[in-house]
């Protein structure tokens, strides 16, 4: 289990994140979602070790994590990332095999290359194994991307919308692939999304964030309520329960009348209203 | 596709790489012997070949004291400023950069002109390297506070470089204007490169600077490729980047500042063997690093040995052949490169 308690995160003097609690159970399927700028992946780089919370503490099992190593946080945690640039060109083979860093001090073992060689067998990128990364499209370097975190083995899996590129079939393919994962190998994972189809679909529970804080947590049918989503995204919505799975169909942005309804910014609105008065008096 | 097949390429992939490797020691080694045994003087191949095994007098003089220091100095600064520039361009993520990207030739040539024109009696070969050498080092010393102090990204570095850069220049045209004739004429063959000058004491000191971080730079070969798909993917793999892209940054200013104090600029090889060595073998630093290092060595070395025969007995500067060989393979190179790699 990986618990964060009392995170805080701030750039220069914006606060981001503010006090933001969350349990991440093993076996177990944790979406976020919020709108864009919410901080979803301010989120998820924290856990991940990638950049430093001014604020608080995370611990997986009984164990405290904040002061680990990199390399040993790379065994546990692996987080695949909105997009990755490449710079300098390398195969799709060398793209999952970069997975295996952690364990990898000059040169890759036997094991390593088999276990990328299932990876890719396991996502169906066999085809592409001695392609060039920078000439997959945008779907296949996500999946790719995912195969990395994937190779890497880890018991947590942080995945920063990792849908956002693929099409309707590939979607499905990857939450299927994953979901199946997660129960088989017990794994724990994390999604930062915007598809709310999706998200309840496939998820266990469900994180709804608004400005830097958790608005509400639960399984996606306590989560996706109209009520939160016209709070959380200012949009008014109907919702469909087929068999079980929830269908949320957008209707029309709430319009601005009625904007006392969304969720106000608790400081800023009051910071930009003090400096306009100082500008005044000048 | 059959997994096993997958398995299999990559495993042919890095056995290519092996064998090019190879193929360029080898070549190397007959070039350096051909140049060992072929020079401007009229000793000739057969009593260059004798002299090498037997005192002969002037032959063997000619082979022991001029070719072969030459010779080795020509492999130390290609090695060198090949890895140094593989390094620079893996830590700073960009394709353009070069030992001399962030200021470390300008910092040096500041060096050389200052020894040269205020060294007075303590005027010295030593006096011109160790001075160029300091400032060199202390071009990257002040990149690497800046980042510090700011934020260790590439960009910062670059742009700190490039600031840097123009300072010791103007610095170094300022004095260059104080200077008498015969010393901006030194000035100016200062900055050409050469490696007339090389004997047995300067090559212990620039093996020793090039030999004691290579090891380091290459046993982070793995890290160094994890580099190049960004920062948060390194750093969710377990990367420090920053710790790795500071020792980056002075081992690899060690090399380029102890291979150029000596020889004065010889530009474009840290540049372009890296990406010869990429359309070669890919970017696996475990791979690329020994290539591009065998690659700028013979380029070097080749343009060495041209500049000293083809205009006989006059030597055209290490620096101008460097560039007049190396331009032209590289754009043939540039054109050709069919495969999708690179
Ligand atoms: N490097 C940065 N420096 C300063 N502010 C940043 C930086 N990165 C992100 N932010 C700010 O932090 C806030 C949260 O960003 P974050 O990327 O976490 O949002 P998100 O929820 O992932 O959004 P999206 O759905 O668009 O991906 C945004 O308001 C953004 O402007
Ligand atoms: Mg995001």
């Amino acid at each position: 289990m990986l618990k964060v308690h009392g995170l805080k995160f701030k750039y220069k003097d914006r606060d981001i994140l503010k006090k933001i609690e969350i349990q991440i159970n093993k076996g177990e399927i944790l979406s976020i979602l919020g709108p864009n700028g919410t901080g979803k992946t301010t989120l998820l780089k924290c856990i991940a070790g990638i950049i430093k919370p001014q604020k608080g503490s995370f611990s997986i099992g009984s164990k405290n994590m904040s002061h680990i190593k990199r390399n040993s946080l790379a065994k546990q945690i692996s987080y695949v990332p909105q997009s990755s640039p490449s710079k300098f060109p390398i195969t799709v083979f060398e793209a999952v095999l970069m997975g295996r860093s952690p364990y990898i001090m000059w040169r890759p073992s036997e094991k390593d290359l088999k276990i990328v060689v299932n990876v890719l067998k396991f996502l169906k990128l066999e085809e592409f194994a001695s392609k060039n990364f920078d000439q997959l499209s945008g779907g296949e370097k996500q999946k790719v991307l995912i195969a990395r975190a994937v190779a890497q083995d880890t018991e947590y899996l942080l995945m920063d919308e990792p849908t956002s590129n693929l099409d309707l079939k590939h979607q499905m393919e990857i939450m299927e692939v994953i979901s199946n994962m997660v129960k088989t190998k017990n794994v724990g994972a994390v999604f930062a999304m915007h598809d709310l189809n999706l998200a309840s679909r496939f998820s266990d529970r469900i994180i709804m964030l608004s400005r830097g804080e958790v608005f509400c947590t639960g399984r996606p049918e306590e989560v996706i309520t109209i009520e939160n989503i016209k709070r959380v995204y200012g949009v008014n919505a109907t919702i469909k329960n087929n068999n079980g799975i929830l269908y949320v169909f957008p209707d029309k942005p709430v319009n601005n009348k009625n904007s006392n309804l969304i969720n106000k910014p608790p400081n800023n609105q009051a910071h930009s209203e003090v400096f306009y008065d100082s500008k005044i008096k000048r | 596709m059959h997994t096993e097949k997958i398995y299999t390429e990559y495993k042919k992939f890095n056995a290519k790489k092996v064998f090019y490797i190879l193929i360029f020691t080898i070549i190397l080694g007959i070039i350096a012997l051909g140049a060992l045994l072929h020079g401007p003087s009229s000793i000739g191949f057969k009593n260059s070949f004798t002299a090498l095994f037997k005192e002969t007098g002037i032959a063997s003089a000619i082979v022991w004291e001029l070719r072969l220091p030459r010779i080795i100095m020509a492999i130390l600064t290609g090695c060198g400023l090949s890895i140094a520039g593989t390094v620079f361009q893996a830590i700073l993520k960009n394709p353009l950069a070069s030992p001399y990207t962030l200021g470390i030739a300008s910092g040096a040539g500041f060096g050389a002109v200052l020894a040269i024109i205020f060294g007075g009696s303590l005027y010295s070969e030593y006096l011109i390297a160790g001075s160029a050498f300091f400032f060199a080092m202390l071009s990257s010393l002040i990149i690497l506070s800046i980042a510090r102090l700011k934020d260790p990204s590439p960009e910062t570095m670059i742009l700190a470089g490039i600031a840097i850069m123009f300072l010791f220049s103007s610095l170094s045209s300022f004095f260059q204007y104080i200077g008498t004739m015969e010393q901006v004429q030194e000035i100016v063959f200062w900055f050409f490169g050469s490696l007339s000058k090389t004997g047995w004491k300067e090559i212990s000191i620039v093996s020793v600077m090039i030999f004691v971080p290579i090891p380091f730079l290459i046993k982070s070969s793995w890290k160094l490729n994890l580099l190049a798909t960004g920062d948060e993917s390194a750093k969710a793999l377990g990367v420090n980047t920053t710790k790795l892209r500071m020792q980056g940054m002075i081992f690899a200013s060690l090399i380029t500042s102890a291979c150029i104090c000596f020889t004065g600029v010889i530009g474009f090889v840290g540049l372009v063997s890296p990406h010869i060595g990429r359309m070669l073998v890919g970017s696996d630093h475990r791979f690329l690093i020994p290539t591009s290092a065998l690659i700028g060595t013979i380029l070097v070395l080749v343009a060495d040995t041209f500049g000293r025969i083809l205009w006989a007995p006059q030597v055209i500067p290490i620096g101008i052949v460097t560039s007049f060989i190396g331009v032209p393979f590289f754009f043939y190179l540039l054109i050709r490169r069919t495969r999708g790699y690179w």
